[in-house]
């Protein structure tokens, strides 16, 4: 009987595939050309905007050898300015990430009014510059600002220090793990849920044991972008950071204070750590999307 | 243990999903919730098992009463429509889920997984995971799940809809074999009525949110109580206000003074039985059912005129 | 979700303060700064020329940018999805790069090719130039990704029945694919436009903030906090936000009004 049944149903979801033979019988020789010049056209753009600019800063930075690369990593305020970065990102990432889950959760598990508005005050922080966000938080945060009296009275620093720079990171980049997870959470369903709660599990045991496994994967998506964005943002760490070299300067700071005080290696050396970064995130996303694809597949 | 919904009412927006509900399910019976998409037949089913509230009414499950308390709690067995797998566990995991959190003893939880796997016929594929499982497999490794953490009852919704013909009929008979095994309270909802006749000893007729009739296959056959369950379980011939089984329509070699005259549009063989489309003398289409032997015996074939015999045409008040 | 009752009270609390101290609360205290003095001052604000000049550069800067990101973004899109060459893959990965590179690298890195002591002899620093070049940057995945799906999507029998029925290349083009790809265009379009509008970190060294000429909405904010004069930030930065909002609500209401009469 057990072979009887796995032939068949094998053979049913065997023939669901599409093999669409992309416009192969009418390549003609115009067809052809066209094609090329379009890919010509395309290329050429990514390679003059994209490609050629960060080639050239690789060039640049190690064009005089490794010496004055490894001299501009040593330098304390780069070091300082590289463990603020990690730091920040340490404390932002895992923050956002449980509460992007629990939005996620709320978003698309729950029932309550004012859903629509929940959605809009996550998605925010896209539509708003990153200078207005740093704004924002000296506005309620600041000396002279909402909260300013009270944290003063109670010896808490959030402008100009550790703090206000995490809240910063943490808002520019809050998005990324519920947008990620919401999709993968409704292609979950909920039947799994279900039948863990009729074989005895309690909303703790179902979350652990059944709903996060399911969504991990759109979880993990989230929390690469999460960490790119994290440790590149500029804008808003910038206005509430102070820019105080060797204590309130991170990486992307850095880069900028180099720059602007004509040392272009280390400046250009910054640079390349942060892009290297930005590679390694961009590994990790293309693994991550093809081991989703072959879960859903599966 | 015995089963009781009484009273159970359920909305969904405006949509009335169920509307004042009872039934009763007695220890250890196999029963068959049947009807059409829509007749509040899974809703029901939820109630019982605790992933739905009843607006109204109340559910008591082995003299306890259970309304209020949560879908872990409960007890109960359920088998979901589309299976329901943990797809990140292997089938083992899958089985053992209930006993695991309920924190019972390694050695405990082998055994028992074994013992399953082995009742259900996927010994060997423990380590399997269940996209790498046929649909049928899927359907008893969702059945070992819940019989796992020996629930007072069984509950399965549509548990054979997403399969094909012929493992539907393999599993069909192995569920009713399988239910006088373990003889635990077990209820199965279904739109299929040759499945509810075939699986159940007893079958509730749903339609619209209520209950049309109550009771074992051959009494809803035989004496069906409306129109709704007259049609809806087999094939039915309406005459006016009036309902003929084809079956109990009667093809005759020669007329014998009780008989209309009819005449044969098509002859369709089915195998073992045969159906006559028929034009009556008023114009009216009837079918009829004869077996393979009767049809050869009478020569029957299109264009034929013979005498048809209608014996009592039921009417039901509307 | 079932049971853990009290946890998710719990949690919905967390999240509430959270979200306040995050988002609500900080808002909520730019919007009242931008108010303070009432609408004539808010409109002083806004109306002093430097303002005026940065927040027009801004906008007319960035519909220039989605533009350019419409044409070119399709044609990518359109090569990743329905051309096959060597190396394709790895094209695709690129695409995120301005997603996962921080702003001032990019910033740094258009200067290292296109700025003072170009090797190639292009120069563009401190001028508009720059900024269009920086924006295309950081916007470049937005119409790409958008569009993607969608294409890989389209039927191509729709096309090969076109072409059946005699309808040339751009025909087909036209009046099969383009209509078909609209919708995710605006969409990416949409999200192009709010993040060109908010941009700063690529625009600081590559764009040098001169006033009148190439000083954007973002910097003018940034210059205005520098100065102390937060009334005059709040403003603008209001007119940024509304600007980037309403880009998307329309967005929104697009897709909803297209799901409605399309499907």
């Amino acid at each position: 009987m057990s072979s009887s049944a796995s032939g068949s149903i094998a053979l049913s979801s065997g023939s669901t595939g599409r093999a669409a033979p992309r416009g192969a019988p009418s390549a003609d020789g115009a067809a052809r050309a066209r094609k090329l010049g379009v890919r010509t056209i395309a290329l050429g753009y990514l390679a003059l905007l994209l490609l050629a600019p960060v080639a050239m800063i690789f060039y640049r930075t190690f064009e005089h050898g490794l010496t004055p690369v490894w001299n501009a990593v040593s330098e304390p305020n780069a070091q300082h300015a590289f463990w603020l970065s990690l730091e920040i990102v340490a404390i932002a990432v895992p923050l956002n990430t449980v509460f992007g889950i629990g939005m996620a959760l709320l978003l698309e598990r729950g029932r309550f009014k004012g859903k629509a508005l929940l959605g809009l005050l996550i998605d925010l922080p896209f539509a708003i510059s990153p200078v207005v966000i740093g704004l924002a938080l000296v506005l309620a945060y600041g000396k002279t600002g909402w909260l300013g009296d009270w944290l003063a009275e109670n010896g808490i620093q959030v402008i100009f220090s550790v703090p206000g720079m995490v809240i910063a990171t943490a808002i520019v980049s809050l998005p990324f793990v519920a947008r990620e997870t919401i999709p993968v959470l409704r292609e979950l369903g909920t039947d799994a849920e279900q039948a863990a709660s009729t074989l005895g599990a309690s909303g703790w045991q179902t979350f652990w044991r059944i709903t996060l496994p399911g969504i991990r994967w759109g979880v993990v998506y989230g929390v690469v972008l999460t960490t790119a964005r994290a440790l590149g943002e500029f804008g808003a760490v910038s206005i509430v950071s102070g820019r105080i070299e060797g204590e309130t300067q991170t990486l992307p700071l850095y880069v900028q204070a180099r720059f602007e005080n004509f040392d272009i290696t280390g400046a250009y050396t910054a640079a390349v750590v942060l892009a290297l970064l930005a590679f390694a995130t961009l590994v990790a996303m293309n693994l991550l999307t093809r081991r989703t694809r072959a879960e859903t597949i599966a | 243990m015995a089963i009781e919904a009484r009273h159970v009412s359920k909305r969904f927006g405006t949509f009335t999903a169920l509307d004042d509900v009872s039934v009763t399910v007695d220890d250890g019976a196999l029963m068959a919730l049947l009807g059409p998409s829509g007749s509040g037949k899974s809703t029901l089913l939820r109630i019982i098992a605790g992933l739905e509230t009843p607006d109204e009414g109340e559910v008591v499950i082995g003299g306890e009463q259970v309304t209020d308390t949560p879908a872990r709690s409960r007890g109960v067995g359920f088998v979901f429509q589309h299976y329901a797998p943990f797809k990140h566990m292997t089938v083992h995991d899958n089985v053992a889920f209930g006993l695991s959190v309920r924190r019972r003893p390694k050695a405990e939880i082998e055994a028992r997984v074994k013992e399953l796997l082995g009742l259900v016929r996927l010994d060997g594929l423990a380590e399997r995971y269940p996209s790498q499982l046929s649909g049928g497999q899927l359907q008893r490794m969702a059945l070992a799940r819940a019989l796992a953490v020996q629930p007072k009852v069984l509950l399965l919704d549509e548990p054979f809809g997403a399969l094909d013909a012929q493992v539907r009929g393999e599993l069909r008979e192995w569920l009713r074999r399988l239910h006088e095994e373990i003889h635990v309270t077990t209820i199965f909802v279904t739109h299929d009525q040759e499945e509810a006749m075939e699986v159940a000893e007893q079958i509730v007729v749903m339609n619209k949110g209520r209950i049309e009739q109550t009771g074992t296959p051959r009494d809803l056959y035989e004496s069906p109580s409306n129109e709704f369950v007259m049609s809806f379980i087999g094939p039915v011939n309406r005459i006016g206000d009036a309902y003929v089984r084809p079956h109990d329509v009667e093809i005759l070699a020669h007329d014998d003074g009780s008989a209309t005259e009819a005449l044969i549009k098509r002859v369709v063989h089915l195998g073992f039985e045969v159906r006559v489309e028929l034009t009556l003398p008023d114009g009216r289409d009837i079918s009829a059912q004869v077996t393979r032997a009767n049809a050869a015996e009478l020569e029957l074939h299109e264009g034929q005129i013979l005498p048809v015999r209608l014996p009592r045409p039921r009417v039901f008040a509307a | 979700m079932v049971g853990a009752r009290g946890g998710s009270v719990l949690g919905k609390g967390l999240l509430g303060i959270y979200l306040s101290v995050l988002v609500l609360l900080p808002v909520a205290a730019l919007l009242a700064k931008s108010g303070t003095g009432g609408t004539s001052q808010f409109w002083r604000e806004i109306s002093n020329p430097e303002a005026v000049a940065a927040i027009k550069l801004t906008l007319i800067i960035s519909a220039i940018v989605v533009l350019i990101n419409a044409i070119f973004g399709t044609i990518i899109a359109w090569v990743l999805v329905r051309d096959e060459f060597p190396g394709k893959r790895i094209v695709n990965a690129l695409i995120d790069l301005p997603f996962a590179l921080p702003t001032i690298v990019a910033g740094v890195v258009l200067l290292a090719l296109y700025g003072k002591g170009s090797p190639v002899g292009i120069d563009v620093a401190f001028t508009r130039a720059a900024i269009v070049l920086a924006l295309l940057f950081v916007t470049l995945p937005f119409v790409v990704r958008s569009v993607q799906p969608v294409l890989h999507e389209l039927d191509v029998s729709m096309e090969e029945a076109a072409e059946s029925l005699g309808a040339g290349p751009l025909t087909v083009l036209r009046r099969i694919v383009l209509p078909s790809l609209a919708p995710a265009i605006i969409s990416g379009v949409a999200l192009s436009f709010a993040r060109a509008v908010g941009e700063f970190g690529s625009l600081v060294l590559i764009t040098g903030n001169l006033p009148f000429k190439t000083e954007v909405g973002s910097v003018y904010v940034f210059g205005q906090i520098q100065n102390e004069n937060l009334p005059a930030a709040a403003a603008v930065s209001v007119v940024l936000l509304v600007a980037a909002l309403v880009v998307l609500a329309a967005l929104t209401l697009l897709s909803r009004w297209r799901s409605k009469h399309v499907l």
